[in-house]
């Protein structure tokens, strides 16, 4: 395990610095990530254009650097994304940070994959996994891919 | 016996762990465990194994005596008057569960009061609110004061003329606050009210004594106690255990069973139905005894002082908070550092072989009144030392370093 792996430069900065951060005025759609092991919260916000396009997007919680770094990322790279990429990006995160060494859409940037990839780290600590993975979730509810209490990782 | 060679009884620290020295300071969690309780547990299953309580071939017998030979020493550990009023669970969590199903049933109604305090574990709270479910019980929660600590006065606040029992925390898990259990108990017979303590916390930690502190029921969690997982021990006075009615059903806690009813069986069989976790009882009897080698009071003593230590190591850290400041302390250091997550801090200390715990320890009633969504906590046990705390504050400052 490497710490240095965990916690790179690119992290500690959204975490510190968390982009996207507050509820705005005019959202119609959110939902809120939880993870019970730890207490730790994420509300997505969304505003959801007729086209299913999020025309912003933000959150608000509190939590470690791991999930405030991934909410942050996640927030920037989703923003102005339509509905059937939003679900092919989110599918492709989860698999990336469960097991995929790599992440695989055409939709995701180079310079895109290269922050989200910094999250990857996470694979070595089982434990921390759901930090990762608590504002994508939170999304997820929010376009309406889940009910709440729905736990399933794949989102058809 | 010096800690030294105390902490070589731990097969556990003859380990690297991740290539360091193990620095364990999460025995509020769950305690190591000394070899002669593993070899207990190995010997048990290799050479004497048999169910208890049933059969009357030889193995079964000597099984049946080894396995009430750990309840008279738990008896004589807590000073019990009686060692059918110690009864074996699954854990701490059974014997709550326990009283709140029985004693619910028998004597709570709509409308009658359950005084908790905030800092309860989440053990000692979602059992009664089944009660508030099912019998429109009523939870009051007596309110923890700024230094993490409960008062008499704020349980005296808090009784009623509806209150029907008081179950409160021995020591706090978060905020180390030793709450005055006697005085408590006290007050609470004065009314009479009786009173369960949750002593998860406390039995590992300070010395018992159920004639002297008189409460009616008490819980024990033996894997606190440098004792097996699965075991858990609920003492409670005789009259209560004679008066409430049996817990779950099975084997061995009946009397006579036909198809038109059942007569239950004597103390304790009563309260133990089924096949005990039998290996883990026998193994617990070598964690007295172990505890009773050392000593309780020298236990006490040598984690009271590391308890001063660790809070003037970290008060020294002007980035660490300390939470909880009680008047009376026990071997829990919760604690919070600037601008770092507490989930953060433990995966970084992880990294030195420092365990710790980090989140809200079971309490998030007590972690909502604080305003923090978690908590670091670094917990003692007898085998650890200065050093660790030291090794503690260091990797704090590694964190610090990280997070700068």
């Amino acid at each position: 395990m490497d710490l240095k792996e965990l916690y790179q430069e690119i992290i500690l900065d959204h975490g510190k610095n968390p982009r996207n951060l507050g509820k705005f005025e005019n959202f119609n759609k959110d939902a809120e990530g939880y993870n019970p092991l730890c207490g730790d919260k994420v509300h997505v916000y969304l505003k959801l254009n007729e086209n299913k396009e999020i025309e912003d997007i933000s959150f608000e919680g509190h939590g470690c650097a791991i999930s405030m770094a991934s909410a942050s990322i996640m927030t920037e790279l989703m923003k102005d994304k339509k509905n059937p990429e939003v679900k092919e990006i989110l599918n492709d995160f989860l698999d990336m940070i469960k097991q995929s060494p790599e992440l695989k859409s055409q939709l995701i940037k180079e310079d895109e994959k290269t922050k989200l990839m910094s999250l990857s780290g996470v694979k070595q600590y089982p434990m921390r996994v759901k930090c990762a993975t608590i504002a994508w979730h939170a999304l997820a509810s929010a376009m309406d891919y889940k009910k709440d209490e729905d736990n399933s990782e794949k989102f058809i | 016996m010096s800690i030294k060679d105390i902490k070589k009884e731990f097969p556990i620290f003859n380990n690297k762990i991740q290539n360091n020295d193990l620095v364990y300071l999460d025995s509020a969690n769950s305690s190591q465990k000394p070899q002669v309780v593993v070899d207990r547990i190995y010997d048990f299953y290799t050479k004497e194994f048999s169910n208890v309580g049933r059969s009357i071939h030889y193995l079964a017998v000597a099984a049946t005596n080894l396995y009430e030979n750990t309840r008279t020493l738990v008896q004589k550990y807590i000073n019990a008057k009686d060692k059918n009023e110690i009864v074996f669970t699954k854990g701490a969590t059974e014997a709550i569960n326990l009283v709140a199903n029985t004693f619910g049933q028998k004597y709570l109604n709509e409308g009658d009061e359950v005084l908790l305090t905030e800092l309860e574990h989440h053990s000692n709270y979602v059992p009664w609110h089944y009660l508030r479910k099912s019998k429109g019980v009523k939870i009051k929660f007596a309110e923890m004061d700024e230094n993490g600590d409960v008062t008499l006065e704020t349980i005296e606040k808090n009784i009623t003329n509806k209150t029907k029992i008081i179950a409160i925390t021995h020591l706090s898990n978060v905020t180390g606050a030793i709450l005055p259990v006697k005085e408590i108990t006290k007050l609470a017979h004065s009314k009479n009210i009786p009173v369960l303590i949750d002593g998860c916390q406390g039995a590992p930690h300070l010395k018992l004594d159920m004639q002297d502190l008189d409460c009616d029921f008490y819980a024990i969690s033996c894997h606190k106690m440098y004792g097996p997982t699965g075991l858990g021990i609920l003492y409670a006075k005789k009259k209560w255990l004679e008066e409430l009615p049996p817990y779950q059903g099975g084997g061995g806690m009946i009397r006579e069973v036909k198809k038109e009813g059942i007569t239950f069986g004597e103390l304790p069989n009563k309260y133990e139905a089924g096949t005990m976790a039998t290996a883990q009882v026998i193994a617990f009897g070598e964690s007295i005894k172990f505890i009773n080698k050392i000593g309780i009071e020298n236990i006490e003593k040598h984690e009271r002082e590391l308890t001063v230590y660790g809070e003037e190591v970290l008060r020294k850290n002007n980035s660490v908070k300390l939470i909880g400041n009680p008047k009376d302390k026990g071997s829990v250091l919760s604690f919070t550092l600037d601008g770092v997550h507490p989930h953060d801090i433990a995966t970084i200390l992880d990294e030195d072989g420092v365990a710790i715990r980090a989140g809200h320890h079971c309490c998030q009633i007590l972690h909502e009144k604080l305003g923090l969504s978690a908590t670091a906590r670094a917990s003692l046990g007898v085998y650890n030392t200065k050093e660790d705390l030291d090794q503690l504050n260091e990797s704090l400052n590694k964190c610090k370093k990280i997070f700068s």
